[in-house]
């Protein structure tokens, strides 16, 4: 059964193969002479100032929340829909049940002011 | 896989007993690599032209015929480039980022049927394994945004995955209306379901076609969804450090992934490799799926060139408050219709064209009411920034607005 995925594997290894010889080619090809102006990080032509590591600003926790929590529900859509036309109207009423629930959801959601990108 | 070895001894004249099943393997997916690694080659050529004329320019012109050598010569260029190493970077990331991304789109090629018994792995689970592959990438954002040690590249990484993981919801409601109609979600499947049918499934859920169109736009990160690079605000995003062929990786996948976005698109809703006689001579089969596809990317380009940026809090309200409503509505009208208007026996044009009106119908009128609240909100967002203007007695206003800017 597994059979199937049987060319992924080679196919990975040409691509890690592809990628990596054109990665050694360049850094054989090219010049390498570095200096401490030409390492500095990047910052519009200033020194930078202070770390690049900073807080994450808080609507992209949120963005990820929100994420984790529909795309659970997408996975139970999956099978839902792969087995669709044998259930047929009983399944339609099931996942119409579903279906309410996650419209409640998102309902809420928007008017507590969740989807708002700034408060 | 079985079906490709036939086709290669067809082909290429490899016999089944005379070479071990290892090598044939190998041969098979070296064909297929090939040609998809070729591919984007071109396809940036085709790019760099049609930009060019949308902008009324003549475009790359100089390198061989039509300037087709002009991605040759990039590329020989990139690779006598010198790579930097930015002070502080954390390597491993930094330079794993560019395999993980190039790995990621290659192995999407997999599951691409090109013609009728030609396809690299025929998977029951096709269009799943297409957008969680895919979706590696966004991985490899966050350890190049991660690992660059830059404030543009990490803010870059956050809006790239803030922009990829909110537009999967769209996309995989939308991707489950052809999985729904076929009932399976092969890829060889869905397009042997559509060619048995002598239909396409754009015509039963035009609007769960465009909003899979959007989300993939949006998922490779095009204009106008180009928030991850926004030249004008963070330089280049996430691969603001990046130097030589590592950039160039990046920008081969880039490529890559939004070449084959074409094929996946054709694949659910237009029919894949179906077209007249494809059945019977397999190669107007990939004739048929370059067509659909280089349509669906030209659709694509025209957007890029028309279009521009969305702000962050635009695109993220466009998909959480348009987008994945709609998606999941159609979803719903979709599944519900297909239930009350059985599929006539045999398929045909002819037979379903009721089904059309409905369906389809149906499926543009929630676009449309869809598009109705879009349009209200943006009038009141457009009115709201006016009076805002207004009170607070900008100079950006007009002069008969606030009676300044026009001394």
């Amino acid at each position: 059964m597994l059979d199937v995925y049987a060319p992924v594997a080679p196919l990975f290894i040409l691509a890690i193969l592809v990628g990596g010889i054109i990665l050694i080619l360049s850094r054989l090809m090219g010049p390498s002479k570095p200096h401490a102006r030409k390492v500095a990080t990047y910052e519009s032509g200033m020194r930078p100032i202070g770390p690049a590591v900073r807080r994450l600003p808080v609507q992209f926790h949120r963005v990820g929340m929100l994420f984790i929590l529909f795309d659970i529900e997408v996975i139970f859509f999956i099978p839902w829909a792969l087995v669709f036309r044998d259930l047929g109207f009983y399944g339609l009423a099931v996942m119409g049940v579903f279906f309410y629930v996650l419209l409640i959801g998102l309902a809420y959601e928007w008017f507590a002011g969740g989807l708002e990108w700034e408060q | 896989m079985e079906q490709l070895y036939i086709d290669l001894e067809n082909y290429l004249g490899i016999g089944t007993d005379s070479v071990p099943e290892v090598v044939r393997l190998a041969i098979a997916v070296l064909v297929l690599g090939t040609i998809f690694l070729l591919a984007p080659i071109l396809t940036i050529w085709v790019e760099r032209k049609v930009a060019a004329r949308f902008q009324n320019r003549i475009g790359p012109n100089r390198t061989g015929p039509y300037g087709l050598l002009q991605s040759f010569a990039d590329v020989l260029k990139l690779i006598g480039k010198e790579q930097i190493m930015p002070a502080h970077a954390d390597r491993i990331p930094f330079l794993f980022a560019p395999l993980l991304m190039v790995v990621s789109v290659i192995m999407i090629t997999a599951v691409i049927p090109l013609m009728p018994n030609y396809i690299g792995a025929d998977l029951s689970i096709g269009a799943l394994y297409f957008v969680a592959i895919g979706s590696l990438s966004t991985i490899a954002v966050v350890m190049a945004g991660w690992g660059s040690n830059n404030k543009y590249a990490l803010l870059g990484a956050f809006r790239t995955v803030a922009q990829l993981i909110s537009y999967e919801i769209p996309l995989v409601f939308s991707l489950l209306v052809p999985v729904l109609f076929a009932g399976t979600m092969s890829m060889v499947g869905i397009t042997q379901a559509q060619a048995d049918l002598d239909y396409w499934y754009i015509f039963l859920a035009p609007a769960s076609f465009l909003i899979f169109l959007f989300s993939n736009l949006a998922e490779i990160g095009r204009t106008p969804f180009d928030l991850l690079e926004a030249e004008s605000e963070l330089v280049a995003g996430y691969q603001i450090e990046y130097s030589a062929m590592p950039w160039g990786m990046f920008m081969l996948s880039e490529f890559l992934h939004a070449f084959l976005i074409g094929p996946l698109v054709a694949v659910l809703f237009l029919g894949g490799w179906d077209g007249p006689f494809a059945e019977d001579v397999p190669v107007l089969g990939v004739v048929y799926l370059v067509i659909k596809s280089m349509a669906v990317y030209f659709l694509g380009m025209w957007m890029r060139a028309t279009l521009p940026r969305f702000r962050i809090d635009q695109l993220m309200e466009f998909n959480w408050k348009f987008l994945v409503p709609l998606s999941i509505a159609n979803l719903l009208i979709a599944s519900f219709l297909w239930e009350l208007f059985p599929e006539p026996a045999g398929g045909g044009l002819v037979d379903n064209f009721p089904r059309f009106i409905v369906m389809g119908g149906s499926s543009l009128f929630t676009l449309m009411v869809g598009l109705e609240f879009l349009r209200r909100k943006s009038v009141e967002d457009r009115e709201r920034i006016a009076r805002l203007i207004d009170e607070k007695n900008y100079p950006l206003a007009t002069a008969d607005q606030t009676g300044v800017a026009g001394d």
